[in-house]
């Protein structure tokens, strides 16, 4: 039973996430929509842990192989991707390791500065 | 063979999850970050479609049930972001600039990019949204006109990459906080690094899943201002 009510809540926050993205004007997707109700959800104690836990473990655990058959969608579009080829594998490549480099770089030195202002006062 | 996978409700799911599994196998036999399970599947998969000359259309439609999975998965990503509240409130600074100046970056270096390759308003409204999950990507690259083929392709090989060679990229630069790491991978690569960050350990996961949501929804408001500049 632990598991069917674990499924059924988070179906219905997945849905609840459709609902919203269909009366919402905005191009966020359902499961965005729904990852932030369940975060509030959590966080205010509407639901607790236990009703969740398992399952959303082992969902996430197996997320990687839902994210093949997007991948191979690259053999179907590859007739229009082929033309841009080269400007865009430079820009997706550059961009992914500045953005990388840029976010993590900035938010640990503003860590490590945080917690040296924080071991001062104490 | 067509014709056999066009009534097969498994082949396709069958086909990508040995893949997958070919490709662990390869990972903990070799330990080459080549051999990413993601990268091998997707590549096996393609290879095998390709020779026995079965259309994507058909593999999909068994392969769906996989995708299917993604809402609820995504979800879930709350469950681990719940678990390292504490964590975040402690660091909301770091996070809130973190996240917004790597949204920025990834706008404007597209942007820079995009003007010295001498692409057209379309092509690079196409790739503005290139660092965010994929069904925020398409609406906005929809929105703008761009060609939303396109867009998921770039947005997927980011991810693909990102989820290969973050443990690199955060090793040559230096980035050692978890919390940092998850950012750069969330920030950079949307769900497909997560997928990666929530291997490399809880806090990583955690944050990479804030990133996705706030990236994502920072580049929906952000990417129609750049979308003005060329």
């Amino acid at each position: 039973m632990k598991y069917i009510r674990q499924v059924v809540i988070i179906i219905i926050f997945s849905f609840i996430g459709e609902v919203l993205r269909y009366l919402l004007p905005f191009p966020i997707p359902a499961s965005i929509y729904g990852m932030v109700l369940l975060f509030v959800a959590l966080i205010t104690g509407a639901i607790k842990l236990d009703w969740v836990n398992e399952v959303g473990k082992y969902l996430i655990e197996i997320m990687p192989v839902m994210f093949i058959p997007a991948g191979v969608g690259l053999m179907a579009s590859w007739g229009v991707l082929k033309p841009v080829l080269l400007p865009v594998c430079i820009i997706t490549v550059v961009t992914l390791v500045v953005v990388m480099v840029v976010t993590g770089r900035l938010s640990q030195r503003l860590i490590r500065t945080s917690r040296e202002k924080r071991e001062l006062y104490e | 063979m067509n014709e056999f996978f066009e009534t097969s409700l498994f082949a396709g799911v069958f086909l990508s999850l040995a893949a997958y599994e070919l490709g662990a196998f390869l990972k903990s036999k070799f330990k080459l970050g080549i051999f990413n399970p993601l990268f091998v599947s997707i590549t096996v998969t393609i290879i095998v479609l390709l020779a026995g000359r079965i259309d994507y259309n058909v593999y999909y439609a068994s392969a769906k049930y996989i995708s299917w999975l993604l809402t609820p998965a995504t979800v879930c990503l709350a469950i681990p972001l719940y678990e390292k509240w504490a964590l975040l409130k402690n660091n909301i600074k770091a996070v809130g600039l973190g996240l917004c100046a790597g949204t920025a970056t990834s706008l404007t270096t597209v942007f820079v990019l995009s003007l010295l390759f001498g692409l057209s308003h379309e092509e690079y409204v196409t790739l503005l949204p290139k660092s965010i999950t994929t069904a925020i990507g398409m609406g906005i690259s929809e929105e703008l006109g761009g060609y939303v083929a396109i867009t998921v392709a770039v947005i997927v090989v980011t991810g693909v990459l990102g989820n290969m060679f973050a443990e690199l990229i955060c090793k040559v630069f230096r980035i050692t906080d978890p919390v940092s790491r998850g950012l750069a991978i969330g920030c950079s690569s949307h769900a497909i690094g997560t997928a990666k960050a929530m291997e490399l350990g809880k806090t990583e996961g955690a944050m990479s899943s804030l990133a996705i949501a706030v990236s994502g929804i920072l580049t929906v408001i952000l990417a129609n201002v750049y979308a003005y500049f060329l």
